[in-house]
């Protein structure tokens, strides 16, 4: 349909200038980004960035642009491309409405460490401040919300700050970069040299740990029976899972990953206890509750992971490896502090490690395994309605937990966390931090694009997908294989839990008292759809979304008021977990805690 | 506990940084009682001194996130007696008629103010000193009738022979 119209708006890409040639400052932005190996852009257009997508408009097949529905989804799918590939992700939109539309998705990048440059069309420089048509104060704006931001006042400037900003964004703890360039800027021209190298006097992160630190860490574990790791984001970002892995197989050392960290360590493998925190496994909070030593890995002692923080691992020496020394005794005081990135300061420790039997560790695992045995991940299995974690289940096995995996937030985030067996780094795209409902889709777009031939699987739920389910569109547009899963429970699920639970069952607003037909809609998009209401139809309609190339949407009916368990209510200790009600499923009772 | 904390900043000399330094603080709710700004002997880089009130633990923190700022090269905490302190006071007093004026002289010889500038009623005096003795001058002065008065942000330096933590020492033993 459209065909004939796309046509007519395709250019053929034409010849980079001849170096020694003045540029426009629209154009130096572009070749820049080239030098820095980006070449996918997710964007959406507009006055104050109309130059720069002039000169997009000369260069393709040069670089890629993705045209998204809402400039939401763009910087969504550049954290989804940079967390799956380690490519600093890229996402460019017009000023004003365009750029504070990308706000969530920087704060998202910001808390969960993602590499992404930002670029922001301005109002030209003599309208700054003037309230100018589409003028929005973005630097300002997003100052706390990005490791760093850029106003451009001059083009001789332009190639420096790209410079940097890809410098930033991907060195130190990742982050979130903004670039804002006004109209008039981009318009200037000036000879293009890009340079060699970044000069940030102040800005030196460390990457090697103090190897005194690292030895004493080394001993501790080595003599320590009751240890464990607790591993997060940091060691995804640093691609440190095969040193992690040798590491925990050399000292036979229980492994806990948080959220951020799923696939870091392979889920499955023996020494796994599976993830921790509010909705971890029981072993896994109850080894830390009772571990002597906790050697914390690229993780930041979060409150969602630690609980009530004076009970937190009461018993433990703490280790903290962290690339962020702000991040080290913030919430949790630590007797060794190492400050560098975590592959880094796993291969140290690898170094230390003497040659000899790995330590034992009998008592401990012999508790380890009991609890193991004794209080499993569990649900009750039920045949007149889907179980949202026999979905989960069922997905495992037929992506053969090989996907990559995208999840929106709220229960079915929890129950993805739990049952779907992440085995590899950079194939979990969830948001840990801001806990941003829509993230879901755009991310998993993002992934699509940077992992052709990779079977790519959103779990979504009927809430967050209605946040950006436009980027339907984009998918649909751009041919992508992208496999969605709504776990459809016809209500606000995780806040209904917690009404249940905390607010004496006082239901507000968790059910919408409209969906729309989610089958319908995909269909509207030109997606595949299809539905499972029952146990019996599920496993074929799931074979069948997954044989189906292309977008499909695959909207699964399940249990409404199944809650997620184990739990650790908000501010409880982590001996004080709750776990799934036995026989017919009543609730615990509910607790007050508002 | 809450108390009293005098940070100096040093960070490089361009738009936008002392609004991030700033905003550190605005953002946690916390108040900067007093700040002072000014180049250094390099001057592509700029010396924030400022005071704040707060438990070690969120000062220690809120350390830890300015050095963590790009553009920040050093923060140090310059404590009671490991530093000098002086701010600046300039206050216009009444003076009208001899004992007034004689009031006035024997404040200045008393407390080594200047007199920067007077008129047949008034007078305007400079002090710098640390913020206690600007506090003790001004009562003296008080009796006469203060018309108006300003005072800068404490600047604070390290006492010398005190050696203060230099960058170069990673925080937490981390090697660059």
């Amino acid at each position: 349909m459209s065909s004939a119209r796309a046509t007519a708006l395709t250019n053929g890409p034409q010849p980079a200038p001849a170096s020694g040639e003045p540029m426009r400052g629209a154009r130096i932005l572009l070749e820049c980004l080239l030098e820095e190996g980006a070449d996918t852009i997710f964007g959406y257009p507009g006055g104050a960035i109309l130059h720069v997508y002039d000169e997009l408009a000369k260069m393709r097949g040069r670089i890629r642009h993705v045209l998204v529905r809402h400039e939401q989804g763009a910087v969504h799918a550049a954290e989804g491309f940079a967390r799956s590939t380690g490519r600093v992700g890229v996402a460019m939109v017009t000023s004003g409405p365009g750029a504070t539309n990308t706000i969530t998705g920087l704060a998202n990048a910001y808390m969960d460490s993602t590499p992404i440059v930002v670029i922001s069309g301005q109002v030209a420089t003599h309208l700054i401040g003037n309230d100018a048509f589409q003028e929005a104060d973005i630097v300002g704006i997003t100052r706390p919300c990005t490791k760093y931001n850029y106003l451009v006042r001059d083009v001789h400037e332009l190639a420096t700050i790209v410079k940097e900003a890809f410098y930033l964004a991907r060195s130190g703890r990742p982050g979130p970069v903004l670039i804002d360039l006004p109209k008039d800027v981009s318009a200037q021209s000036c000879v293009f040299s890009y340079p060699s190298k970044v000069d940030l006097p102040s800005y030196k992160p460390s990457t090697r740990g103090h190897p005194l630190q690292v030895r004493r860490a080394v001993e501790l574990m080595m003599k320590t029976d009751k240890a464990i790791l607790y591993v997060g984001g940091g060691v995804v970002a640093s691609n440190g899972g095969t040193e992690l892995l040798a590491l925990a197989e050399k000292l036979n050392l229980p492994v806990t990953p948080t959220l951020m960290g799923l696939g870091c360590f392979p889920s499955g493998h023996d020494l796994c206890l599976g993830m921790l925190g509010m909705h971890g496994t029981y072993v896994a909070n109850m080894a830390m509750a009772k571990a002597d030593l906790v050697v914390a890995i690229g993780a930041r002692f979060d409150d969602r992971v630690t609980g009530k923080l004076e009970e937190f691992c009461k018993h433990a020496t703490i280790v903290h490896v962290d690339i962020d020394p702000a991040s080290v005794n913030k919430n949790v005081k630590v007797a060794v502090p190492i400050v560098g990135d975590a592959r880094s300061v796993l291969e140290q420790m690898l170094e230390f490690i003497p040659e000899a039997p790995p330590p034992a560790r009998d008592e401990w695992w012999s508790t380890l395994r009991a609890w193991q045995r004794d209080f499993p991940l569990s649900y009750r299995r039920r045949d007149d309605v889907i179980m949202p974690q026999a979905l989960m289940c069922m997905l495992a096995e037929i992506t053969r937990g090989e996907a990559i995996c995208a999840t929106d937030v709220g229960q079915h985030q929890m129950w993805a966390a739990q049952y779907y067996p992440v085995r590899h780094g950079r194939s979990w795209l969830t948001s840990g931090g801001l806990g941003t409902m829509g993230y879901g889709l755009p991310a998993a777009m993002g992934a699509a694009f940077a992992n052709p031939g990779r079977t790519v699987l959103l779990v979504t739920g009927d809430g967050s997908f209605q946040m950006t389910l436009q980027e339907l569109a984009t998918c649909v547009a751009e041919n992508l294989d992208l496999k969605v899963v709504i776990m459809n429970n016809g209500c606000l699920g995780m806040v209904r839990q917690w009404q249940e639970l905390f607010y004496s069952r006082r239901y507000s607003e968790v059910g919408m008292s409209y969906f729309p037909d989610f089958v319908m809609l995909a269909e509207a998009y030109g997606a595949r759809g299809l539905r499972a209401t029952k146990p019996e139809d599920l496993r074929a309609t799931l074979e069948q979304g997954f044989a189906t190339p292309g977008v499909v949407v695959m909207d699964v009916i399940v249990s409404e008021e199944e809650n997620v368990y184990p739990m650790i209510p908000a501010g409880a200790a982590h001996y004080e977990i709750v776990m799934a009600p036995e026989g017919d499923g009543a609730p615990p009772e509910p607790r007050d805690l508002a | 506990m809450k108390g009293r904390h005098v940070l100096s900043v040093l960070v490089e000399n361009r738009f936008g940084e002392l609004a991030r330094v700033v905003g550190l603080f605005a953002g946690r709710g916390f108040n900067i009682d007093s700040l002072a700004v000014n180049v250094t002997l390099d001057p592509a880089f700029s010396k924030i001194v400022l005071t704040t009130r707060g438990n070690d633990a969120i000062v220690e923190q809120i350390v830890k996130q300015l050095r963590k700022l790009i553009r920040v090269k050093k923060v140090v905490e310059l404590s009671d007696d490991r530093a000098i302190e002086r701010e600046l006071c300039i206050v216009t007093v009444q003076a009208a008629g001899s004992a007034a004026r004689q009031e006035v002289e024997r404040v200045v010889s008393l407390t080594g103010a200047r007199v920067i500038a007077f008129a047949q009623t008034a007078f305007t005096l400079e002090a710098s000193a640390a913020s206690q003795e600007i506090d003790q001058f001004l009562e003296l002065l008080r009796p006469l009738g203060i018309r108006d008065m300003v005072r800068s942000a404490p600047i604070a330096i390290a006492r010398p022979g005190i050696e203060v933590a230099a960058e170069s020492v990673p925080p937490l033993g981390g090697v660059a």
